[in-house]
Order: C-alpha cells, then sequence, then structure tokens
C-alpha cells in the first residue's frame, strides 16, 4: 500500500499550477509533431529537450512524456484521414482507419482510436503503478533469443491470415526483407547492398518507405480515379462520439487482449510497432468480423492502437528501473534523465520518489487532459476531408515531403520517398498486399540482429530458441499462428468425419 | 542535382544548404546563423548524451549568440555523419563531435574518409573502460575472471559489447590476445543494452563505459574489475559496496597489459580559419567551466584531459596509428584498405 500513498504524494507533485499548464502545452506540442510524418517522437522529444532545461526536473519530464502522449495521439491522424502513418506503430492503424474515413465514417475512427489509446495507456500506466518491481525483473530474461522468438511471433500471426494469395504475400515480404538489409550490417560491421553509394549508408528508413508506399501511393491512386475523395461527405457533429462510444464496450475483449499484447511487448522491451502488428493480427483471427478487416472494421483501429499505447507507456517502466529504453523516444528522454542528475536505474525509485511517482501521476493526468483535448478536435479534424482534393493533395506531398526530409535532413530521402511512391503504386494495382512488405522492413533487421546474436551465443545450434521453457512457449505459439488456417481446416475436416461417420 | 531537388521541394532547407558557402572571415569570428552540431551516432548513445548537454549549458548560459541544433547522423556507422562534415567545406556552421568511430568506422568499412579530411577543434574529455562481470558471479578480482575464462572450453566464455569492429570489440580482442584465451563476442545496439544482458546473464562479461553501467553497479547488479586506463580514475565518492570510481584497480596493476580510452572531441569541417577554430575553442572552455558540465564528468567517471591546436593533432594521429595497427591484427579491416 506504500506505492498508493507515494501515488498520491506525486498526484500533489503533477496538479500544481505549472505542471498542469507544461501537461497542456505538452500534449499539444506533442499532437503536432505526432501529426507531421517524420518528425515522429523521438525527434520531437530531442528538439524539444533544451527547452525543458530550465525547469526543475520533476516538470521537465512531464512535459516531455506529455510531449510522448501527445505524438502517440497524434500518430493516428494523419493515419486514418490520408493513410500516412507519421509514427511506426500507427502503421496498423491504417488498415481499418483509412477505409472508414473512406466511408465516412472519419469521426467514428478517430474517436474509437483515440479512446482506446487511452485505454491501453491507462491500462499500462495501472500495471506499472501496482507490479513495477515484479515486471521490471521479467524484462531481465529477455536476451536475444527471447527477442528472436518475439518477433518470429510478430511475423508469424501476421503471415498467417493473409487474404491475397500466399505467393504474394511472400514475395512482398521478401522484398521488405532485402530492403531491410541496405547498409551496416551490425554483426559484421560490414557495409551490406550499398554498392558503394554513401547515400544508402542509412539503409531504407523505414519511415521514408512508410510515408511513400502508403501516403504518395494513395495519392497516385486517387489521382487516377479522378481527383475525388470518397469521405467527403464527413458530417461534422460532436454526437457522433458520443455514439461511438456507446458502441465500443462490447469490444471489451479485443480490447483487454490488445491492452495484455501491448504490455508484454512494452516491457520486454520489443516496443510498440509489433505490439500493433500483433494484436492486429490476432484481432483478426479470432473476431467474429474477421472477414471484414481491412474494409473498414471498427474492432480493427482498436487492436492496434490499444496495444500500441499499453507499449508505449509499458516501455517507459524497463526504462526507469532497467535504464533500457522501450523505444527511440524512450532512449531521448533517458538522456534527458542523465542530464538532470537522475541516474535511471534499481535505484531510482528508492533514491527519487518523488521525481518517479510525480511522473507516475503525470502519465495518469496526462492521458486523460490528452484524450479530452484530441477528442474535442474530432469533428475539426474529420472536417479536413471536405477539403477538396485538389487543394488538399499538394499540401499532404508537402507534408510528407518535410517529413521525409525531416528524417535524416537529407534530400536524397525526399527522392527515395517519390520512389517509393511509384512502388507502392505499382504494388497495388498488382495486388501486392503492402503490409507484410512493411513488416519485414520494421522488423526485418531487428529480428536478424538477434537470430545471429542468438546463434553467436549458442555457437551455431538452433537449439537455443527451445533453451529454456520462456522462449520455447514464445516459438510454439508463433509456429501455432503459422499454421492456423491448416489446424483449423484440419480440425474441420476431422469433426466432419465423426459426424459422417 | 542534390541543389535542384532540395531547392523544388524544400525552399528553407536549400537556402540553408545554398547560403552555406564563402562566409568572408573577419577578426574575431562569430556565427551568424544556427550551428550544428554533428553526432555520428544514435539517439540516447554516449555522444549524444554529451551533445545534448552541451547544447543545454550553451542555451542556459546563454553562451552563444545563435542557437546551436544537435542533429544524429548515425548511418553506417556514423559514417553518414563524418561523410556529412567532409563535405562541408568552408562551413563554419557546423561541427562534429566524434567517438572512436572516426577511425574505426573508415577502417572496417572502407567508406572514403580519413580525419585529416576535417579540422581538429578540442578534445573536450576522454571516456573510459572498465571489466564489468556480473555481481552474483564469484570472481571477486581480475585474476580470478581470467583463470575462469582459462579453464572454460574456448569460446564459450560470452563478451557483450557495442557495434562491431568498433572499440568494444577491439578491447575484446585485446584481452583475448593478453589471456591467450578465445571470447564469443556478441554486439548490441547501445551500451545500456549491453548492461542489461550482462544483469540477466546473457553474457558474461563487458566493457562498458562507467555512465553506460553505473547505474547497475549502483543497483549492486555488476561488479567492476578493472579500468583499462593508465592510472585510476580520479573520482573518490563512494559509488556502490564502500567503493567509488577511484578503487577500482587499473587492469595493467592486475596483470592484463591493455590501454584504452576513447576520444570525446570536436572537428569542424575542411578549411576552418583559425578565427573561426579559436572561436569554438573558446566556446567549449565556457562550457567545461559550467557545473553541469562538472556534474556530467563526475556521473560518467569520465578523464577531463582537454586539448587542443597541434598537441590534439598529434594526440589524434598516435590514436589513428594505434587503431590500425590494433584492427589489422584483429583482421577487422575493410578489403582493399
Amino acid at each position: 500500500m506504500e506505492e498508493i500513498a507515494n501515488l498520491f504524494q506525486g498526484f500533489a507533485v503533477a496538479l500544481q499550477p505549472f505542471n498542469i499548464a507544461v501537461m497542456v502545452l505538452g500534449i499539444v506540442l506533442g499532437v503536432i509533431i505526432g501529426v507531421l510524418p517524420g518528425l515522429g517522437g523521438a525527434n520531437g522529444v530531442a528538439i524539444l529537450l533544451p527547452l525543458t532545461f530550465s525547469m526543475p526536473p520533476t516538470s521537465a519530464i512531464i512535459m516531455l512524456s506529455c510531449i510522448y502522449w501527445g505524438a502517440l495521439f497524434g500518430g493516428a491522424i494523419t493515419s486514418i484521414l490520408f493513410n500516412i502513418p507519421g509514427e511506426p506503430w500507427s502503421v496498423a492503424t491504417t488498415f481499418d482507419g483509412y477505409p472508414m474515413a473512406q466511408q465516412g465514417k472519419a469521426a467514428e475512427a478517430l474517436t474509437a482510436a483515440f479512446t482506446s489509446s487511452f485505454v491501453g495507456a491507462l491500462f499500462a500506466v495501472v500495471m506499472i503503478t501496482l507490479v513495477a518491481p515484479l515486471v521490471a525483473g521479467f524484462a531481465l530474461r529477455f536476451g536475444p533469443a527471447e527477442k528472436f522468438a518475439v518477433y518470429f511471433l510478430a511475423f508469424c500471426s501476421f503471415v498467417g491470415l493473409s487474404k491475397e494469395p500466399p505467393f504474394k504475400t511472400i514475395a512482398a515480404m521478401m522484398i521488405g526483407f532485402a530492403l531491410a538489409a541496405v547498409g551496416l550490417d551490425s554483426i559484421t560491421g560490414q557495409l551490406r547492398l550499398t554498392f558503394g553509394s554513401t547515400e544508402l549508408l542509412n539503409g531504407f528508413d523505414f519511415l521514408i518507405a512508410v510515408i511513400g508506399l502508403f501516403g504518395l501511393g494513395e495519392i497516385f491512386l486517387t489521382m487516377e480515379e479522378g481527383l475525388r475523395f470518397q469521405g467527403g461527405k464527413a458530417k461534422i457533429d460532436l454526437r457522433v462520439v458520443l455514439r461511438t462510444w456507446m458502441s465500443l464496450p462490447q469490444y471489451w475483449m479485443t480490447s483487454l487482449r490488445s491492452c495484455v499484447i501491448g504490455c508484454w511487448m512494452g516491457v520486454t522491451p520489443a516496443g510498440a510497432t509489433p505490439a500493433s502488428f500483433m494484436s492486429y493480427g490476432i484481432a483478426k483471427r479470432v473476431s467474429k468480423n474477421g472477414n471484414n478487416f481491412g474494409k473498414g472494421e471498427i474492432e480493427g483501429v482498436i487492436a492496434p492502437e490499444t496495444a500500441a499505447h499499453a507499449a508505449g507507456t509499458a516501455a517507459l517502466l524497463p526504462m526507469l528501473s532497467l535504464g533500457v529504453p522501450g523505444s527511440p523516444t524512450a532512449a531521448v528522454l533517458l538522456g534527458g534523465l542523465l542530464i538532470w542528475g537522475l541516474q535511471p536505474g534499481p535505484m531510482l525509485f528508492v533514491e527519487q520518489k518523488e521525481f518517479v511517482w510525480g511522473l507516475i501521476a503525470s502519465m495518469y493526468l496526462g492521458n486523460l487532459v490528452g484524450l479530452i483535448i484530441v477528442l474535442t478536435c474530432v469533428p475539426v479534424f474529420a472536417a479536413i476531408l471536405r477539403v477538396p482534393f485538389s487543394i488538399i493533395a499538394p499540401l499532404i506531398l508537402v507534408l510528407c515531403a518535410i517529413g521525409a526530409y525531416s528524417v535524416h535532413n537529407s534530400t536524397f530521402d525526399v527522392v527515395m520517398m517519390l520512389v517509393f511512391g511509384i512502388i507502392g503504386y505499382a504494388l497495388k494495382k498488382c495486388n501486392y498486399p503492402l503490409a507484410p512488405l512493411v513488416l519485414a522492413i520494421v522488423l526485418g533487421d531487428k529480428a536478424e540482429e538477434a537470430f545471429r546474436q542468438s546463434l553467436l551465443g549458442s555457437q551455431g545450434s538452433l537449439g537455443i530458441f527451445f533453451s529454456n521453457t520462456l522462449v520455447s512457449s514464445i516459438m510454439i505459439l508463433g509456429l501455432i499462428a503459422l499454421f492456423w488456417s491448416v489446424i483449423q481446416n484440419g480440425f474441420t475436416r476431422l469433426r466432419t468425419r465423426t459426424a459422417a461417420a | 542535382m542534390k541543389h535542384l531537388g532540395s531547392c523544388l521541394t524544400l525552399a528553407a532547407a536549400a537556402s540553408i544548404l545554398c547560403l552555406g558557402a564563402s562566409l568572408p572571415a573577419s577578426a574575431a569570428w562569430e556565427p551568424t546563423r544556427p550551428v550544428e552540431l554533428i553526432v555520428p551516432a544514435g539517439t540516447g548513445g554516449g555522444a549524444d548524451q554529451m551533445a545534448r548537454t552541451i547544447q543545454g549549458i550553451i542555451t542556459k548560459h546563454s553562451l552563444m549568440k545563435q542557437p546551436l541544433v544537435v542533429i544524429n547522423k548515425s548511418g553506417g556507422a556514423g559514417g553518414e555523419g563524418f561523410l556529412d562534415v567532409k563535405s562541408a567545406n568552408n562551413n563554419p556552421h557546423k561541427i562534429i563531435i566524434t567517438l572512436s568511430n572516426l577511425f574505426t568506422t573508415p577502417l572496417a568499412t572502407g567508406i572514403p574518409f580519413n580525419w585529416k579530411d576535417l579540422t581538429p577543434v578540442a578534445m573536450l574529455a576522454l571516456d573510459e573502460f572498465v571489466l564489468w562481470v556480473n555481481a552474483d558471479k564469484p570472481y571477486k578480482t581480475v585474476k580470478e575472471y581470467i583463470d575462469a575464462v582459462k579453464a572454460a572450453p574456448a569460446g564459450t566464455i560470452k563478451m557483450g559489447g557495442t557495434g562491431s569492429k568498433q572499440e568494444d570489440q577491439i578491447i575484446t580482442v585485446a584481452l583475448e590476445k593478453a589471456i591467450g584465451s578465445k571470447f564469443t563476442y556478441i554486439p548490441y545496439k547501445g551500451g545500456g543494452e549491453v548492461a542489461v544482458q550482462l544483469v540477466g546473464q546473457h553474457v558474461d562479461s563487458t566493457v562498458n563505459n562507467p555512465i553506460e553501467a553505473v547505474a547497475q553497479w549502483r543497483g549492486g547488479k555488476v561488479r567492476p574489475l578493472c579500468v583499462f586506463d593508465s592510472k585510476p580514475m580520479a573520482y573518490d565518492e563512494q559509488v556502490a559496496d564502500g567503493k567509488g570510481w577511484k578503487d577500482i584497480p587499473t587492469c595493467k596493476s592486475q596483470g592484463l597489459d591493455i590501454e584504452y580510452v576513447m576520444l570525446r572531441g570536436i572537428f569542424m569541417g575542411p578549411k576552418a580559419t583559425k578565427d573561426q577554430i579559436d572561436y569554438y575553442v573558446e566556446l567549449f572552455k565556457k562550457v567545461r567551466a559550467t557545473p553541469e558540465w562538472q556534474d556530467l564528468m563526475k556521473s560518467g567517471a569520465f578523464n577531463t584531459t582537454f586539448m587542443t591546436g597541434s598537441e590534439y593533432a598529434g594526440w589524434v594521429g598516435t590514436e589513428e596509428k594505434r587503431h590500425e595497427t590494433l584492427m589489422k591484427e584483429a583482421g577487422f579491416l575493410a578489403q582493399g584498405n
């Protein structure tokens, strides 16, 4: 119960007027950062970090973490409205969010996304409050083999369910893996597939690929279809928020499952991106509306958003208690902590109680403030779609170009984005699924790294992936997910046979 | 083509690029527009932390009239950042903070870059390396650890480190030579991750920088055995188990004749004038005098050697030769080098 007392003390710290002002400012800045593709939470926090040096550490970290929440909320906006994910973990949100917007249900999709974000984050904060020490210890059990098993599970839970011909799914995924391999190989320190070009040293940044494949590809398609935005008839009405809320409780099971997946991924720390893909994949498989996924099913928005935010929030736990950032943004926050003389690690919870509980209390309040701010803006965001396409398309293009440029301050990336846009258009025309390609770009090199680290440690023996209960159970889950449809078919056939006999 | 593309798509950024050339050097030069501080490593790492602290100090104490902007260019083990500054001919508004990848990246990857392409400004500090083991393991001294390594079959002891063919692996190879046994070196992305892998016993030892492992040491999870420097670190304040940084013996005194420190220094692009170099030297002297900088030095147990001018260039030259020898012996050189 000591934790509860500490938490209330934390609320007292977070509720000081200055801290509340800082919180609102942080959320608003964060939403803006999240909306601009490419700027991203990590860059945004890094840019704004020096602003906070003149504040007391607790206020500073409240502001920075609120920027982080804001960016998490903001990432969903462009995903749903324009099919441009502002952050890697928003990609899965586009799968159903964008079709919803096209059907004129942008407001519903946004409301569902924001509310799910809030639920996911809240679940993770409650977990941090109650079981912080226990969970932190769990993260230590994750070596390279366990990490690879998690990535394997993410791939499997996503691949097995694709409706496109398996050959096309695999082809798209292999293109993704090949693109992910470009640049420096972190295991041998050698350059791969750069063909002597210094521009390719960095490899293909995920964000460039996604802005091009999804955002530009979509604009090209719309242009071909005659410069029309199908979502133009979206109604501007705050009541739609309430209506959507009424329909949300029936998806409690999806929410809960996504929360658990998110927290698990955030703590391990695999991060929000695999969490969102995995959650979407599993929801699609077990939901009774599974066949509608990808065509504008609200559950397909709830699942990835809940998981991404639960993971994003839970990622702060290993950062505070172990000093390992669970996400790039958490890495920048970590740098901030060090500058204020706060050493994250096992002793932080003991030595800096006021700071830690002030931060945790600000997570509760920051999320609530964030939800209120973004929800009241839903009609405004949705109204953007009423602007004629011929006006908004050039604006989106400029936004994409700025986003691509700001990832590495490189004009080469802007050209690459255009190339990816054309590729995205061509693949869509030929009915190749883009999601497996993007999944491979995001997680491909991480999975490869973990795989090779494991094999280095085991001296080449694959047995390491089944060497203890933790890693074996994750791997087996992955295999089940991969062959789920085969298993299901087998069961159905067995049942019909017994029925016939 | 590059300029054309940028002017078309991004007028603002292009104007910065296009204006970059040829500002006449007058007496007592001062920056006339924002200065970019390039970090050839990712966000959250040691170099990044130092760069952002410098940015904070300069902002807080108003040490510059123009803002300082930190930009990470980590591609190709930092090669992206070095090539960027190398191409900043006559652009005094771009400086870079380096780590050992100044030497190791061009040697290991063969990218067209050498530190002589840049203009040395100042050495800010040297980062130490410490041999760490998990606190639950029985070895209390270097000797006990070496005996355990020798007793184990070659390659079964795992050494975790940051990056491949970079400082941590160079030290590991030197250790192998000194001990006469083999480690399995496992590269990770960042120093913090390495420290946690040691706590979780996924590796048996690490050569983390002090700042990367100090939190785990204070939490009683890891144990320092020795420091790879010629003399013990200067900080006697107690950190954990009644011990301070000063109490960690040098590896040499423990029978491991290996010394390695890592440069944390500032360079400018080619063709910088003396006035411009002097401006930055004075700036960093002021930065080093602030209490925030002292705090950073203390928390990371840095060696606070400061060098400028020909002394600094000489030091860098010697280090380059040393890295070339070390990496050649380890077989880390890129083909064609």
